[in-house]
């Protein structure tokens, strides 16, 4: 438990209950980005750089941007003028620190948690390339193929309803 | 406490923000942020029982997380874009007063 990550942890849990909590949905989107970027900081620092740098192109690149833009086209930038919390919030906050409670139980319970820390891995992007091109190869292959249906449904599911008035 | 359960523990922390944010607010955006909180604790879980597991080498905890990223953005890309539609037919983006499947 050293200092860096206890900023990391400080920082990405605060943009997270930020993300979370903020009236105005622009900032909401900002510290969301915020929190993003805290975890690419925690993949470095467990040594995943490629996953790190990744995280950071798709995540704080893309889908903030991406997030940004719906509210943009929603008119959301406007603080909303009666309350931001649906009705049942009160459920739905216990329900969250009953999930909170029975994570943080079984992760103190674990067995898992006294085996001895293994040094740092190293791990090249040539590895993962290699891994990615024999081993992984169909579920690459699933993703793309995922990912090109994504971009078409997604055009198509926003695209103008022409002709029906 | 071992660097594996800090980490455990800050993903459970923002696994429970998101779930919380993804129950209690009313705009549609932020039920997918809070989604997308949900899936980065995940993938933290991924990483750091990669980082302290026994056979780094195997790279299986990496290659998860890429393709969890992969699904994820395309998971945002849909769901936004399905948020726009909402938005174009009914003007809003409560979570509350979308309740009718007939447009």
């Amino acid at each position: 438990m050293n200092i860096i990550f206890a900023i990391i942890a400080a920082v990405t849990i605060a943009a997270g209950v930020a993300a979370m909590s903020l009236r105005n949905l622009v900032h909401c989107a900002l510290a969301v980005a915020v929190a993003f970027a805290g975890l690419a900081a925690a993949y470095l620092q467990l040594g995943a750089q490629f996953v790190g740098f990744t995280q950071v192109l798709v995540y704080v690149g893309a889908v903030a941007i991406l997030i940004v833009f719906a509210i943009l086209l929603t008119r959301g930038a406007e603080p909303p003028q009666q309350s931001v919390l649906s009705s049942g919030w009160l459920t739905g906050i216990f329900v969250a620190v009953v999930v909170l409670g029975v994570l943080v139980y079984a992760i103190a319970k674990s067995s898992v948690l006294q085996s001895p820390v293994p040094p740092q891995p190293e791990v090249t992007v040539h590895q993962i390339g290699e891994a990615l091109m024999n081993k992984f190869v169909l579920p690459l292959e699933v993703v793309g193929l995922l990912l090109t249906a994504a971009l078409i449904g997604a055009v198509i599911i926003a695209m103008k309803e022409e002709g029906k008035k | 406490m071992s660097p594996l359960a800090g980490y455990l523990i800050l993903s459970a922390f923002l696994f429970a923000i998101g779930l919380a944010g993804a129950l209690t607010r009313r705009n549609a955006i932020i039920v997918l942020i809070g989604i997308e909180l949900m899936l980065n604790a995940a993938n933290l879980n991924f990483i750091a029982f990669w980082r302290f597991s026994e056979h780094p080498e195997a790279l299986t905890g990496i290659l998860f997380v890429i393709f969890s990223i992969g699904v994820a953005a395309a998971e945002a890309a849909v769901g936004l874009a399905l948020i726009i539609a909402i938005y174009r037919h009914y003007k809003t983006t409560n979570v509350d007063e979308m309740n009718s499947l007939k447009g």
